[in-house]
């Protein structure tokens, strides 16, 4: 079991240093959310089942989904096919 | 030595990808999910090559003044000491950390009279199973009160700093991003035709059995309101507006956290005066024992609940 938890606590470093090192805001958030929710099997196996609920809940559900609108809001993620049809038009244009 | 492997087939690698990715020359995401980068109008790229231009000269200005050799120098030292900075928090931190008592003795100073009580007594007093529920909503349901409160003033705060005044000004600027979002996507309605009940079921399970086992209020809330968006992201705003607006969730959260001031108020009037409380405890592992708690958590998670909901519906549409 302590082998199982040193691999998480190998995994959360790793996560924290990824989520300041990757460029692409999308992927930072995916990281993220992988924290949250290896944050929450350790709170599970510290034995504070109370905790690990709310750290799922609230870390990996709530707070990533307002992060996701709040980049929709800025226009960091856009849907596919706007992109290509605004492609089409550039080179219409062109 | 280490050997030189050529370029191609060192593209191939693990660690070639892993480099690019973490550089982010190359994305794996694109086309594959959906991004965009900022559309830049030409006020701002005129301002952008003002900006560089006065940078230039100020960057030329400061290399051919004299002092350029101060600059640098300056600029060295402030990395020398960044780095020593941190190496130093580093080590301090490191060396306090060692310096702790062992994870779970018995000698440690946490294990004091407070946490004895409260491990004795507990279950006596409070009449609450979980041993952390009775402390977080009987001994120091005071704190929790202010947790609440925190929760509704953030979202105030929300409301107030992006709550739309009025739909026509939306309208008229062709600002409204609902415009991207799926509509009657399948394969997300049925998921969540099958999904919501059970979240939305287990949230109250966590609530309500909050004094019996692991959960309470602000997870059991958090899971409900994450339920909830699903819902929403499912099926339109039409189908949640039939039953939460901004009216509910005005009367649900005042109501909550007014029962909460009386509960508790109630209960510190009379355990400051050392009057018997007329509450009974009841049988502990009963769903309705443990006196108050029981009332506290579905407060609790009602105002919890309310909040995640309504962070999401301010920061997608700015009003109900």
């Amino acid at each position: 079991m302590t082998v199982f938890v040193y691999i998480l606590l190998v995994f959360l470093v790793v996560c924290a240093i990824a989520v300041s090192f990757s460029k692409n805001l999308l992927n930072s958030i995916l990281i993220f959310m992988s924290y949250s929710v290896v944050m929450s099997v350790i709170w599970l196996l510290l034995e504070s089942p109370d905790l690990a609920i709310t750290e799922a809940a609230v870390g990996a559900g709530v707070t990533s989904i307002l992060f996701f609108v709040t980049l929709k809001k800025i226009e960091a993620i856009i849907k596919k096919e706007d992109k290509k049809e605004e492609e089409d038009e550039q080179k219409d244009s062109e | 030595m280490s050997k030189k492997i050529p370029s191609d087939i060192y593209e191939k690698t693990f660690s070639f990808r892993f480099k690019r990715w973490l550089d982010g020359t190359k994305d794996p995401f694109i086309d594959v999910i959906e991004t965009k980068p900022q559309t830049i109008s030409e006020e701002e790229l005129e301002r952008k090559e003002q900006y560089k231009k006065e940078k230039e000269e100020r960057i030329k200005n400061l290399y051919t003044v004299g002092g350029s050799r101060r600059v640098k120098r300056f600029n060295k030292l402030y990395t020398f000491f960044c780095v020593a900075f941190c190496v130093f928090l580093v080590a301090m931190l490191l060396v306090a950390v060692s310096n702790l008592p062992a994870y779970g003795e018995a000698t440690n100073p946490a294990n004091n009279e407070v946490a004895k009580r409260y491990i004795e007594e507990g279950l006596k007093e409070t009449g609450s199973v979980n041993i952390v529920t009775g402390m977080i909503l009987d001994y120091r349901a005071f704190d929790t009160l202010g947790e609440s409160h925190v929760l509704f003033i953030a979202t105030a705060a929300v409301l107030i700093l992006l709550a739309k005044t009025s739909d026509k000004t939306e309208e008229a600027t062709g600002e409204n991003d609902r415009i991207y979002e799926p509509k009657n996507d399948v394969i997300l309605q049925t998921a969540a035709r099958l999904l919501v009940p059970p979240i939305i079921i287990f949230g109250a399970y966590v609530v309500l059995c909050g004094h019996l086992g692991p959960g309470g209020g602000f997870s059991g809330g958090a899971i409900i309101g994450a339920g909830l968006i699903l819902y929403l992201n499912a099926f339109d705003f039409k189908k949640t507006e039939r039953f939460f607006t901004a009216k509910t969730y005005k009367v649900l959260s005042i109501s909550a956290l007014g029962c909460y001031c009386l509960a508790k108020s109630y209960s510190f009037y009379t355990g400051a005066n050392h009057i018997h409380s007329i509450i009974p405890l009841g049988t502990a592992g009963d769903i309705l024992s443990s006196g108050l708690i029981l009332i506290l958590n579905i407060c609790v998670g009602v105002v919890v609940a309310g909040t995640m909901y309504t962070f999401y519906v301010m920061f997608r549409k700015g009003g109900y």
